[in-house]
């Protein structure tokens, strides 16, 4: 790899798969024939593959490749599978290609290593058989996975009634070996094992054995309440030991000690080791070769006020070689990282794309249907099961059917162009292809019809494949008469399929960003950066937000000076328009074209914009719990730090200090971790030790949730003599004002349960591990903009892991605090995933909006108002006709789902493309007349 | 298209058509590919039409809905081979259940010309409060529902099934009552209350009803 941002040259070199990616449909013929069984990788070993194979399911691209220990490749002896495609796809002479590309910009995502306890032994893995890793057990729980989704053990391959799961494996340690860090997403992976095994069975007896519980995302806790209350389960806090392995059933002990009943050894069938996360491997040489730096875990050296960014400009990272990370993270950083390069490469946007040119569409609605159907053998696929040729024979007869042939693979180039050339030649007007699933092909074959001139919705698929050969293989005959049936319905189908036209809507380039704080003001340049003008909101008279209230974080970035040059950024942008003061007092329109109401301290504002972006961030719960408001010694964490900025004497001169941890969360009217109070409170700790090195300071706490890197300054705050003492929610402590040998203060007093006895700890001062709470205005905001509200009402996102950065309501994004408490690069690299989000919308000239949607049939609407409600989508209204109010559909917010049809008491609304003709037509010829009655 | 656009029709449709069974897939519960959680709605479709289906002398088990995710393929095989097996158990479609094929059709049809009114029953009474399995299998078999059933929908569909079999010719009470296996004073209560709509008339020369 060389030269610089922008202008990169980067050699690969690709390795052989053996395989000719171009030829190969995936058919997976060669695998049936090929005679080598090995190890199979994707499954951690567990079962076996053969030497030629698709590495998974979901594999992109989805062809087959092969291993190199094939007889062929080994020996030079085999080569059955050459015979057995038909396809001439195996290229078992393929070699090593290097490849030379130019990119303006790189993103580095190699992911993560699960730790490997084999290299220690740690807890008898490698020795003892029924010691397996979280990720042995998850493919074990899987449907893909070695016993088809069948949880059984390895030593005898029976069922376990007696699973534990041990955390920590190679995480939170600073033994040879081990990582020091919090691997992040360990306890609540187990929890989501320990839901599913009891999923699978029951009577499953789960135990796990943890230290904190680390529940601080997004609906964790929840989670994690969920798993431990089912019945059979227990959570146990307490560090643990490999006993020994029976040897007559191979059972595992473990030793364990509770504070209540000192130490214990009990058996089980199966332990599963929660390993951690290491770096990918070979850091070292990617960062040679990328000449970036690494941090001191090994993996990727990011900017603190930027976690997207690496030390080389041009260069970015997302996913897990940024640290341990869960998968919403890992989502928003990759979008993030997609933001980036679009800021670093604005200037040539586009210039690599082509317009597709289609023939006119030929008008052929008043025509009768004339029907072509292709049944594809792929490969051997369909054809080695149904009879291809009797299935084509048998279409023949069918009513409208003017031609029907048999293609090998109907998905290949030359078979899409033979396609189009019969449509046009035969004039056929309707095309059904039996092939394989809608979900992979619709695409390709609609655009077949396109070339041909006539209407994409002219298309139907039935599908011969999933729903055919592939599930009744044993089952010829009965398969040949299913694929005619199928096939058959299609055909019934087809002849009622209409021709529908996508709309294309203008998109107005403009963006709206709903709250100035960190998020909103990185998402707001990271859009301006790429030609977009973006009108930024603060309801305040300042931007800045929360952070305005934060003077460092835990790396030591000085956050007051970081937040004036972005202001100061953000205010000298030209495409950025501020408004302070502002509030939101109408938001209507749709994906690409809003319209927005504003009064702000310049006025009243009409805004019109293409995507809005919710940023909205969240304050500081006010207790009113242990003496705050009432004792001025009591502050909260945000208080605290504003005091240690600015070097309070009362403060640094305290003698001792306590913290008290989850105030105003984790309870039963806010059941959620606030998840950076933690950190906050780590931080403080150790910047008032820096000032005061003899104040005392205790931290009571319940969980200590310093996930990820942060784990280090946990430890580094408790080697700074920093005392950390765990209460629980049924014994919250007490805090009393009281004078103890002359000098006033807060006596905090709480059990300890490793002693057994109450404690009594007197405090100068007493800070508050405040909840973080949404703002009240979310409410309103949704309402707004027709978005949801989660139920702590911070806002929902589409889907919790795949999209947190959307919502369901298309053209509105979310990113910050809005969305959930987070520390401030977590909310940077989220909002430039939300950029990144908006950019896919901003950056396109028209958003095309399917023609599968609902309509009304006017004179059928009777007003009851059924469709509206059920509508989630907020896409039906009524609307005035000279006959009264009607519904009416708005085909850009449709989304086709169609639940509107079921409700509709006249059957006034319609779904285009599934039409009640269009599906009782197949219900009606889903069976032959002599079969029924 | 969601689970939940199967329409009440379709599912009598292909009864009538003769099926012995109908199987509707759904997305898992709670976990929409939309957001609107339509497969709430397909099991509430499918709760209300086994009550139905029961009513009209019908085994309620032909009518099943299961909820899984594209990675369930070997969950799909698992409850269509055990729903394939229980089909196969009741046996045909009406002859099991000892009906004639035109009793079995009257009776379909009489349901089918009822949608629109279900349709509007159950969006005024028959919304459950709480998206769960449970909460909606629970509410379905409450006494509240029962009540609601018999009340609002038992007595539409029995004039349903009157005006059908009146189509093809004039009946007395007692020959309707037979036909339908009523209970002869509810169908002259039926029939003075569609009398009174103007939908039947008595014809004295005859000494029995016809449609107006």
């Amino acid at each position: 790899m060389d030269k610089k941002a922008g202008d990169f040259t980067v050699t690969l070199n690709k390795r052989p798969r053996y395989i000719d990616e171009v030829k190969c449909t995936g058919c997976g013929t060669c695998v049936e024939y090929c005679p080598l069984e090995i190890p199979d990788p994707y499954n951690q070993d567990l079962s076996s593959n053969k030497a030629v194979h698709i590495y998974f399911s979901q594999a992109v691209p989805l062809v087959t490749y092969i291993d190199e220990s094939c007889l062929y490749l080994e020996e030079k002896k085999c080569a059955i599978c050459e015979g057995a495609c038909q396809n001439e796809a195996i290229c078992l002479h393929q070699e090593a290609e290097e490849l030379k590309v130019k990119v303006g910009a790189i993103v580095l995502c190699p992911g993560y290593e699960p730790f490997d306890p084999e290299l220690r032994g740690d807890y008898g893995y490698g020795k003892m058989e029924n010691v397996v890793t979280s990720l042995d057990f998850e493919r074990l729980l899987c449907a893909t996975g070695p016993h088809e989704g069948e949880i059984l053990r390895p030593s005898d391959k029976k069922h376990p009634h007696n699973i534990a799961w041990i955390q920590c494996v190679g995480s939170r340690q600073v033994v040879p070996g081990g990582n020091s860090y919090c691997s992040s997403v360990c306890c609540t992976y187990t929890q989501k094992q320990v839901i599913l095994a009891k999923d699978h069975d029951p009577e499953t007896e789960c135990t796990v054995f943890h230290n904190d519980i680390r529940s601080y995302s997004k609906d964790f806790e929840k989670f994690y309440q969920r798993a431990a209350n089912l019945p059979g389960t227990r959570f146990i806090r307490s560090y643990v030991s490999i006993g020994k392995e029976i040897p007559e059933s191979k059972n595992v002990t473990i030793r364990y000690a509770t504070d209540e009943d000192g130490v214990k050894e009990e058996e089980f069938d199966l332990v599963v080791l929660s390993v951690g996360l290491n770096p990918p491997d070979e850091t070292e040489k990617m960062a040679e070769l990328y000449d970036i730096e690494l941090d001191s875990h090994g993996f990727c050296k990011t900017n603190p006020v930027n976690p997207i960014e690496t030390s080389r400009p041009g260069i970015f990272v997302s996913g897990a070689f940024q640290g341990p990370l869960d998968i919403p993270e890992s989502v928003f950083s990759a979008s993030g990282a997609g933001s980036q390069c679009g800021e670093l490469l604005n200037h040539r946007r586009g210039r690599l794309s082509k317009e597709r040119i289609y023939p006119e569409e030929k008008n052929v609605s008043r025509e009768e249907p004339r029907v072509g159907v292709f049944v594809c053998h792929c490969g051997a696929n369909i054809g080695r099961v149904v009879d291809v040729p009797s299935t084509v024979d048998y279409v023949k007869t069918l009513p409208n059917v003017v031609h029907a042939e048999e293609q090998l693979f109907s998905c290949a180039t030359d078979s899409a162009e033979s396609i189009t050339e019969t449509v046009r030649e035969k004039g056929l007007n309707r095309v059904v292809v039996a092939a394989c699933s809608p979900r992979t092909l619709e695409p390709l074959f609609r655009d077949t019809l396109r070339e041909a001139g006539i209407n994409q919705y002219y298309l139907d698929m039935a599908n011969i494949r999933e729903h055919c050969s592939w599930v009744h293989a044993r089952e010829k005959e009965k398969a040949t008469e299913k694929a005619m049936d199928i096939t058959r319905m299609s055909v019934a189908r087809a002849c009622h399929l209409e021709p529908l036209q996508e709309i294309d809507l203008p998109v107005n380039k403009k963006a709206l960003v709903v709250g100035g704080g960190i998020a909103g003001m990185t998402c707001a340049l990271s859009i301006a950066n790429q030609g977009h003008e973006v009108y930024l909101l603060e309801k305040e008279t300042e931007l800045g937000g929360m952070s305005r209230k934060i003077h460092s974080t835990l790396d030591g970035v000085d956050v007051q000076a970081y937040l004036s040059d972005l202001v100061r950024t953000v205010y000298q942008h030209r495409l950025i328009h501020v408004y302070t003061g502002a509030v939101i007092t109408e938001a209507t329109g749709y994906v690409g074209n809003f319209i927005t109401s504003v009064t702000s301290d310049i006025g009243i504002t009409e805004i019109k914009h293409g995507a809005a972006v919710i940023a909205t961030g969240a304050q500081e719960y006010k207790p009113v719990e242990y003496l705050y408001g009432e004792d001025d010694r009591v502050l909260t964490q945000l208080e605290l730090g504003a005091q240690i900025a600015s070097r309070e004497e009362r403060l640094i001169n305290s003698e001792s200090l306590v913290m008290i941890q989850c105030v105003g969360c984790r309870q039963e009217d806010r059941n959620y971790c606030a998840r950076v109070c933690c950190s906050h409170a780590i931080k403080n700790a150790l910047n008032l030790k820096k000032i005061n090195p003899d104040i005392d300071i205790t931290i009571i706490f319940r969980d200590m949730r310093t996930y990820g890197f942060t784990e280090d300054y946990y430890r580094q705050a408790s080697d700074n003599d920093v005392k950390f003492i765990r209460y629980e929610p049924d014994e919250k402590p007490r805090v009393v004002a009281v004078v103890a040998e002359g000098r006033p203060v807060l006596r905090v007093t709480l059990p300890d349960y490793i002693l057994g006895r109450k404690l009594a700890v007197d405090a100068d001062t007493l800070v508050l591990s405040a909840a973080v709470i949404p703002p009240a205005g979310n409410r309103d905001i949704s309402n707004l903009f027709k978005v949801s509200l989660g139920p702590d009402d911070f806002f929902k996102e589409a889907h919790v892991k795949l999209r947190p950065v959307e919502f369901g309501t298309e053209g509105v994004y979310l990113c910050g605090m809005a969305h959930y408490p987070k520390h401030i690069p977590e909310a940077i690299s989220q909002a430039h995933g939300a950029a990144s989000r908006a950019l896919t919308l901003l950056s396109n000239d028209i958003v095309t909006v399917s023609g599968s949607v609902c309509e009304v049939k006017e004179n059928d609407c009777v007003s009851c108002g059924a469709c509206i409600t059920v509508c989630v989508y907020n896409a039906i209204e009524f609307h005035e006709t000279p006959h009264g109010k009607k519904a009416w559909v708005n085909p850009v917010l449709c989304k086709g789902d169609g639940l509107c049809c079921a409700k509709c008491p006249t059957n006034a609304i319609f779904l285009k493309h599934f039409t009640d003709e269009d599906l009782l037509s197949q219900i009606d010829t889903a069976f032959h007349e002599e079969e029924v009655m | 298209m969601c689970s939940g656009r199967v329409d009440l029709e379709f599912i009598l449709r292909a009864f009538s058509n003769g099926v012995d069974g109908v199987f509707i897939g759904g997305c898992r519960l709670d976990e929409c590919n939309y957001i609107t959680h339509g497969n709430y709605d397909a099991l509430s479709n499918v709760l209300l039409c086994k009550k139905i289906l029961e009513h009209i002398g019908l085994n309620p088990e032909r009518l099943n809905i299961e909820f899984m995710s594209s990675g369930d393929g070997i969950l799909l095989v698992d409850m269509i081979n055990n729903y394939c097996e229980k089909v196969t158990e009741i046996g045909p479609l009406g002859t099991s259940e000892g009906m004639e094929g035109k009793e079995l059709s009257l009776k379909l049809e009489a349901v089918t010309q009822l949608i629109p009114y279900l349709k509007l029953v159950e969006r005024e009474k028959l919304r459950v409060p709480v998206k769960s399995e449970e909460a909606y299998h629970q509410f379905f078999k409450s006494e509240a529902v029962d009540r609601l059933f018999n009340e609002l929908i038992l007595d539409k569909l029995a004039i349903s099934q009157i005006l059908l079999l009146l189509r093809e010719k004039p009946l007395s009470t007692g020959e309707m009552a037979m036909a339908l296996g009523l209970n002869p004073s509810d169908v002259a209560r039926h029939i003075n209350s569609s009398s009174r709509h103007g939908l039947v008339r008595y014809d004295a020369q005859r000494k029995c009803y016809a449609l107006s």
